[in-house]
């Protein structure tokens, strides 16, 4: 049906809007608008062109679609691109989170032609990984976000920026280097660095241990899980209210995808050893990092603390092995990722205002902030996962996966429900009511249309999702189904292989 | 057949070339009654691009009695060399100028030391080798000391000269030994030689002292402790010739050596360079994070990649030569352009080198201080820049020869590495700016400009950089 490359367009659009940006001379209030409109048009316009990407997507096909292949670097590797229902809905998410954070850009006024430029190379690499069908195309996607969020950080973040750029940046390259040694075995056992060609490879049992762990180290601490999680809270604080959104909304997602891409289907059997490791990973996440979110003092912490806890269900419905948890995984990252995205554009809406973070700081805004306080309930429910929204389906099929699974692991991470239902509203009751009492809170202005614009389609999608998730799943379903069945036959393949080594 | 009574020459035409050249140009020095600094230099610059032309056109084949090599590795390195030493060069004459030390001897001391690079890549027996690098060493002991009113670089050129002259002593002990214990001097005939009777001991004492030697001239731990100072201690200009060309040629001389004349040794020499690797990595990632001057941090930087390259090396295979290939093409860029920007730090008051100066570039000079940082990641090896191909392929090679303890302290020394790397560009990007550098002079921002362009786009010239890389490591298995 489409016979134009459109990954390859959609992945690499925004870099023409970096050159159309490059072009803009001068650092006046004109340019300065000409830079913001040509970043949000290039943003929008990807967006466009991605829904396309939907648009031709078949469900039913478990596999790879839409792929463009050519060869690169000497044959060694190959440019290969292709969705399938798990990578699909995050190029989505990727473009559809990227005009909001242009948009949530308005107080930025220092830099503003490297800012947008930082962020339009940003949706490049971002897109790039999940789109990716090598191996080593994916890691060059994966590496080199690092390079515009580090900046992002360094530059526009709050006071200790510095100490969290760099912190966001080691960390990361730290995890991810091992991974790419693993590449590298992994292209010498199989012979191809081809994403379709590994997943079809059988390896070596004793080398699947050692690939898993270190694909391990760069997903866990990308994800982040506990105890790999300290870089977040670090970096989600001091970025700018966009470079948080884009942090929360589609990096973290890129650990999740990551396990369901190479970890569970290329190395079954390690991951079924692995799992109870994950599970207790996960609960400890879950409660310990519920527990840490209910003290903090600083709204953005808070928050980053409680992705680190909502990415715990995810990695235990991924480990679960089974079509609900994975498909709660998926699901569970997609809606995180609209309404992570969402809590924080909220904390930016009232940072510009106030230039405060501090819970402390605020009090009684329903009383200035009718409108505000509705959106940021939506959320703060979303957040918390009660029915009808988002958060609710992704939570639910996870437990559902996991109570399969193992049933301590669920009820355990139930528990995990009723604490961020703890420390969500308490922060909505913080800042929300109670008397209007502060002094410079008493001439705070609701939210204005560019902030409306930017939170309602996002408070729809919320509600949406939880009403009918089915938009969702219907994509998932075949190709997760296709995946659990591989992992599957290759565990029974294994034990056969063990029962008759033993007789 | 009667054999010619004049050898065919050909192959050697670029070192001739460059030989004549030098000693016309000294001539037209000493003679000429004005200044001619600025002439020779031109005229040096245009003779390295004769010569690189010449590389790539001249046939291959062995001349001089099998003395001399020209093959594919031979032409890809000397292509190389010849353009880093044009590159340095050019990179200087602004700062020649402003500092007034102009001497026409330094542009021909330089052209004799490339020569006698280009003598050691083509060096097929131990006597070449030996003559190809003392012409080199020799020279660049001189040049080190150029400026001879600075008591720290009469310093640096006395350390470079009296360590130098230990290492070339302790090579020229090792081929004594391989000499006495093989009875060749040839490499193929070493080679031969040792596989017919196996490696005695005597020929590991030999390799190892060789060894030693190589790895001083590539300032490889524990043979590194010249670098810094002397990097530190030359002017400038003559800094960006020593990071680039030199470690070109040592590196290419040390590959020759150990794939050639002791491939049936490679057991042996590959725990050496294994162990030499990773103590480079170690030291060049830890060492450097507490510097504060620019010059000595890209001492500990070279340091660091030499023994990044050498993991490629220590691999031992085909795959493993064409990622030193790679690696020291984009090394010797991204050093070059990395220096070009360090040239142009130039207040009124004159240069300045302490890391701090940089403070607020991108805002005071975005232009460079984006291409700058681009050099630095890609120093680092952060993806998609070069950097990270070249580190790719010698950690891809190091993989297949199943190294995977050096692997893995590899990858975590370039995570190391990183954080002296990052603190540049934090200096640059996130502190307040300080005072504005003067104009850089047109050669030192097109040399920045260009390497910065080269490891952003690398991506789309990979594939026949790594292939003719390939063809050129094919020609030494």
């Amino acid at each position: 049906m489409i016979d134009w490359p459109i990954l390859s367009i959609v992945t690499f659009l925004p870099l023409v809007g970096v050159v159309l940006i490059l072009l803009i001379r001068g650092d006046d209030a004109i340019a300065q608008r000409n830079i913001r409109n040509t970043a949000l048009f290039t943003t929008i316009v990807t967006f466009v062109v991605s829904l396309f990407i939907w648009g031709g997507f078949d469900p039913e096909n478990p596999g790879f679609q839409m792929v463009e292949e050519s060869a690169w670097l000497g044959g060694l590797v190959t440019y290969k691109m292709g969705v399938d229902g798990i990578s699909m809905l995050f190029v989505i998410l990727t473009t559809f989170l990227m005009p909001a954070c242009i948009l949530a850009s308005a107080a930025i006024k220092t830099r503003i032609k490297e800012y947008m430029i930082a962020f339009l190379v940003l949706e490049t690499l971002m897109i790039g990984v999940f789109c990716a069908l090598d191996i080593v195309i994916f890691y060059i996607f994966f590496e080199g976000g690092l390079i515009p969020m580090f900046i992002i950080i360094g530059v526009w973040g709050g006071k200790r920026r510095i100490y969290a750029s760099f912190k966001f940046f080691l960390y990361t390259l730290l995890g991810s280097v091992l991974m790419l040694l693993a590449i590298m075995a992994m292209y010498w056992n199989a012979g191809t660095t081809d994403i379709e060609q590994l997943l079809a490879h059988d390896f070596p049992a004793n080398m699947e241990f050692w690939l898993w762990l270190a694909f391990f180290a760069s997903f866990a601490v990308k994800m982040p899980m506990w105890p790999f999680h300290t870089w977040l809270p670090d970096a989600h604080v001091e970025a700018p209210t966009a470079g948080s959104v884009i942090l929360a909304g589609i990096l973290l997602k890129m650990g999740g995808y990551g396990f369901l891409r190479f970890s569970l289907p290329m190395f079954p059997e390690a991951s079924e050893l692995f799992a109870p490791l994950v599970f207790v990973m996960s609960v400890v996440a879950i409660i310990y990092t519920s527990l840490v979110a209910m003290v903090q003092e600083d709204i953005k912490k808070l928050i980053a603390y409680s992705s680190v806890a909502h990415m715990g269900f995810v990695t235990m419905g991924i480990f679960a092995l089974n079509e609900q948890g994975i498909q709660g995984a998926l699901f569970q990252m997609i809606s995180h990722g609209i309404v992570s995205g969402a809590l924080f554009l909220c904390v930016g809406v009232v940072y510009d205002r106030m230039h405060t973070r501090e819970i402390k700081a605020y009090g009684g805004l329903v009383h200035r902030m009718p409108l505000y306080a509705a959106i940021f309930m939506v959320f703060t429910m979303a957040n918390v996962g009660l029915p009808g929204t988002s958060g609710f389906v992704g939570e639910f099929l996870t437990l559902m996966g996991a109570f399969q699974a193992n049933t301590w692991v669920a009820l355990f991470a139930t528990t995990g429900v009723i604490l961020s239902a703890c420390y969500a509203l308490w922060l909505y009751r913080q800042v929300i009511f109670g008397p209007l009492e502060k002094e410079n809170l008493k001439t705070i202005t609701d939210v204005n249309a560019r902030e409306l614009i930017v939170l309602v389609p996002l408070v729809l999608l919320t509600i949406f999702f939880g009403v009918y998730p089915s938009p969702i799943n219907d994509v998932t379903a075949a190709s997760v189904a296709n995946m659990v069945t591989g992992v599957e036959q290759a565990l029974q393949a294994a034990e056969a292989l063990d029962l008759a080594g033993t007789q | 057949m009667l054999q010619p009574a004049v050898p065919n020459l050909l192959p050697a035409l670029p070192e001739i070339v460059l030989a004549v050249g030098a000693m016309a140009l000294l001539m037209l020095g000493v003679f000429r009654k004005s200044d001619s600094t600025n002439l020779i230099t031109g005229l040096s610059i245009g003779l390295f691009i004769v010569a690189l032309i010449l590389t790539m056109l001249v046939p291959g084949g062995t001349t001089m009695n099998g003395a001399f090599v020209m093959d594919s590795f031979a032409r890809a390195m000397k292509v190389l060399i010849f353009g880093a030493a044009a590159i340095a060069l050019s990179l200087g004459v602004d700062f020649v100028q402003r500092e007034g030390y102009g001497r026409f001897e330094l542009p021909i001391l330089l052209m004799l030391a490339t020569l006698g690079m280009g003598m050691m890549v083509s060096a097929n027996t131990l006597i070449a080798l030996y003559l190809g690098l003392e012409l080199q060493a020799l020279a660049l002991y001189v040049t080190a000391a150029i400026n001879r009113d600075s008591p720290r670089a009469a310093e640096a050129g006395l350390k470079y000269f009296v360590l130098g002259a230990l290492s070339s002593g302790m090579l020229l002990y090792g081929a004594s030994l391989v000499y006495g214990f093989t009875g060749q001097t040839e490499f193929a005939a070493i080679a031969d030689t040792l596989a017919a009777n196996g490696v005695s001991a005597g020929v590991v004492f030999g390799v190892v002292f060789m060894l030693a030697g190589f790895a001083f001239k590539i300032s490889a731990v524990p043979f590194h402790m010249w670098t810094p100072d002397v990097y530190e201690g030359a002017p400038t200009p003559i800094t960006a010739f020593f990071a680039a060309a030199p470690k070109v040629a040592a590196m290419a001389l040390l590959v020759r050596v150990a794939v050639d004349a002791f491939e049936p040794a490679t057991r042996e020499w590959q725990q050496v360079l294994s162990f030499i690797a990773i103590a480079s990595m170690a030291l060049g990632a830890f060492a450097a994070i507490g510097q504060t001057n620019i010059k000595r941090l890209m001492a500990y930087s070279s340091i660091g990649h030499m023994g990044f390259a050498l993991v490629g090396l220590a691999a031992g295979s085909q795959a493993g030569v064409q990622g030193v290939v790679v690696y020291m093409a984009i090394y010797a860029a991204m050093t070059l352009g990395t220096f070009a920007v360090i040239l142009s730090m130039r207040r009124s008051g004159g240069m300045v080198e302490e890391i701090d100066e940089l403070s607020g570039l991108a805002r005071t000079n975005p232009l460079q201080a984006f291409f700058l940082a681009m050099l630095l990641f890609s120093l680092a090896g952060i993806p998609p820049l070069a950097g990270f191909f070249a580190k790719y392929f010698v950690f891809l090679a190091a993989i297949e020869a199943e190294l995977y303890v050096l692997a893995v302290i590899g990858v975590l020394a370039s995570v190391v590495g990183a954080v002296y790397y990052l603190r540049i560009i934090k200096i640059m990007y996130f502190d307040e700016p300080v005072d504005a550098f003067e104009p850089a002079a047109i050669e030192l921002k097109t040399a920045t400009a260009a390497a910065g362009t080269f490891v952003i786009f690398f991506v789309l010239v990979a594939g026949p950089i790594t292939s003719w890389a390939g063809r050129a490591a094919a020609s030494l298995f």
